[in-house]
């Protein structure tokens, strides 16, 4: 699904410049839930958002899906976004002036989807996610963890291939996560490749596979006996 | 443009972001609406003026006699000029190319009374161009004609407000007043646009006039007024030739700036048209500031609108929204509210603008307008001014990675 070969980013600051990527090189298989795990700095961030096309990486080659990800504009790059990912922050970045509902339907919005088309596909989500009786509230209405499901129920929308979550956990309480990290494991276990940016051990715990970044390199990449979050989940 | 689903996405925008909608909305209805007030005023001031100074003939020259200040072919300095009805024939037969209208002017007070009432009036003894020199309007009767003049007649025409001071209700015309020791019947009523001053005085035959003062024939001023055709020049060549003939018919040094006076009102109209181009300046360089500001404000607003979407539009674009589709919606957006509330501000300044009429008179501010025209334009500047104003910062919006946007707080 992912092939990622000798990756490359560094940032300016100033007039030294920064080298957070040292060559990476990963290859991600369909249907596999993948943990990068890293402390802060090691580039665990700059990798996800370069496989989320939000960045652009420097050298190397990037292939998704068998399609080659060079040389994008920034129309091609929302085209892409749009129809290959799904994003999961670690602030929900939900729009605050839209309902749950509307929120979950925004991505299907730009696919042009028709407006019952989209309403009727995005109540689906909500229920998928256990938030149908929300649909009608304002994100400031949520709790953190209601918020984020709503956000995975919009990053599922759209049906993307891959599901890129950073730090999904980063904001909520350890129960809250464990209940979050249940709903990203079932909907791994529905067939989607889902990529989880986390420093927490207990929820890389809860993938199948965890990859160590240190300073920009690749130190370990094992698969793992998945712990199931329901066993925490009261 | 036209799609409906485009439409409904701004709709639930708009209305569910009411702060941002009203500061722009009211920024541009606020421009507009001050700009066509005070365009409106500022015309409303010319129309004042207009009235005030370019009320009698253009076209007149005033003769007035005065006292000669050097000697001249052994005449002493310090004598006194006087005009006569011989004067008014010299004129009639020697300037007929350039003459239009020509009356005499024999201006007195006197006491005038009809029943119990009574009050001092200015009467003017004149002939009938007078009428044409002084744009009088007849309101009722007739005003001094040629039979008038020749039969001496005692016969007046009163100013509407003479008629409203002796008169009360009752019909003036046909009713004999007393006017100094003499009974004169009432054969007009006139107005005039001059003002309240104007429409106080009594017209009288000058020949009457004459006769009452030991049948003389002594003239207080001359008043004629020259073809239009002309011209600034035509007037000035005339009013030369005049000069000339009668310092020489009265026997004045021609250098003499003291025998006769010359009041040539194109010299007036001359200075008057200067002024109200200086007041047609400044109300448009008022309306252009206020314009001017108007742009600067909703471009204010919209950088503040679209700074504080940075976020909300970084999301849209990590979900797929193309850099296109979010300069698209910013400006549909912002056009769509500009438009409505600067078409909103415009009927409002309107609507003050005819409500106001008359009432502000006292102020020198009559019946204030806006052409439609300019007032259409000035939307349209400033619809146009706010569209490019969002488009600058939604194009940057626009072209900013979402991970930047997304980290915007």
């Amino acid at each position: 699904m992912i092939n990622i070969r000798s990756l490359h980013k560094s940032y300016k600051m100033g007039n030294s410049s920064l080298h957070v990527l040292k060559g990476i090189n990963l290859d991600i298989e369909e249907g596999e839930l993948v943990a990068i795990m890293g402390s802060s700095g090691s580039g665990k961030s700059t990798l996800l958002n370069i496989l989320g096309m939000l960045d652009v990486a420097d050298e190397g080659d990037y292939i998704l899906d068998e399609v080659p990800i060079k040389n994008l504009n920034e129309t091609k790059a929302a085209r892409y976004r749009n129809k290959f990912l799904g994003f999961v922050f670690q602030s929900f970045n939900l729009i605050n002036y839209k309902s749950a509902l509307e929120n979950v339907s925004l991505p299907l919005y730009y696919q042009g989807v028709s407006r019952k088309e989209r309403q009727a596909a995005a109540f689906d989500y909500l229920d998928r996610v256990g938030l149908k009786d929300w649909a009608t509230h304002l994100p400031s209405e949520l709790s953190g963890g209601q918020k984020q499901r709503v956000a995975i129920a919009r990053a599922m929308a759209s049906q993307p291939k891959v599901l890129l979550a950073d730090e999904p956990t980063g904001a909520l309480d350890s129960q809250t996560s464990y209940e979050v990290m249940e709903l990203i494991q079932k909907i791994n276990e529905e067939g989607n490749t889902i990529l989880v940016v986390t420093h927490e051990h207990d929820i890389a715990q809860m993938c199948k596979r965890i990859v160590q970044l240190k300073d920009g390199v690749i130190i370990e990449d094992k698969k793992i006996k998945q712990v199931l979050a329901s066993s925490y989940v009261q | 443009m036209f799609n409906r689903d485009r439409w409904r996405e701004i709709f639930e925008t708009i209305s569910k972001n009411k702060l941002r909608t009203f500061l722009s909305g009211f920024t541009v209805a606020l421009g507009i609406f001050i700009f066509i007030i005070l365009f409106g005023l500022g015309n409303g001031l010319k129309n004042t003026f207009q009235e005030f100074f370019l009320d009698d003939a253009s076209n007149a020259i005033f003769l007035y006699p005065g006292r000669t200040s050097m000697p001249y072919k052994g005449f002493k300095a310090n004598r006194r000029i006087e005009f006569n009805n011989s004067d008014l024939a010299d004129i009639e037969e020697n300037f007929p190319f350039f003459l239009e209208h020509l009356t005499p002017r024999i201006s007195r007070g006197a006491l005038t009374s009809f029943k119990n009432e009574s009050n001092t009036y200015t009467t003017r003894a004149v002939a009938p161009s007078h009428q044409f020199v002084e744009k009088t309007i007849i309101m009722e009767g007739r005003y001094i004609n040629h039979l008038d003049i020749v039969n001496k007649t005692k016969n007046a025409i009163i100013g509407r407000l003479v008629a409203k001071d002796l008169f009360k209700n009752e019909n003036p015309i046909g009713a004999y007043i007393n006017i100094g020791n003499s009974a004169f019947k009432v054969v007009g009523v006139f107005q005039d646009d001059g003002g309240d001053n104007e429409e106080r005085y009594i017209y009288i035959p000058y020949t009457t006039r004459q006769l009452i003062e030991k049948s003389n024939d002594e003239i207080d001023q001359i008043i004629l007024t020259f073809r239009k055709e002309l011209g600034h020049t035509g007037a000035l060549a005339f009013e030369n030739s005049l000069k000339k003939y009668f310092k020489d018919k009265k026997v004045i040094a021609p250098q003499d700036p003291n025998g006769i006076y010359f009041q040539n009102l194109t010299d007036d109209l001359k200075q008057s048209q200067r002024f109200a181009g200086v007041l047609q300046i400044i109300v448009s360089f008022v309306g252009l500031g206020t314009l001017i500001a108007g742009i600067i404000g909703i471009s204010n607003i919209m950088v503040f609108v679209v700074k504080e979407r940075t976020k909300e539009l970084g999301i849209r674009k990590a979900l797929g929204a193309t850099p296109r589709s979010v300069i698209q919606m910013v400006l549909q957006e912002s056009v769509f509210i500009t438009t409505i509330s600067g078409y909103l501000g415009l009927f409002l300044g309107i609507l003050v603008l005819e409500s106001i009429g008359l009432k502000l008179e006292e102020y020198f501010i009559k019946n204030p307008f806006i052409d439609i025209g300019t007032a259409f334009s000035a939307t349209v500047v400033l619809i146009l001014f706010g569209a490019i104003a969002g488009y600058i910062p939604a194009k940057r919006a626009s072209s900013i990675k979402p991970i930047i946007a997304l980290r915007d707080e």
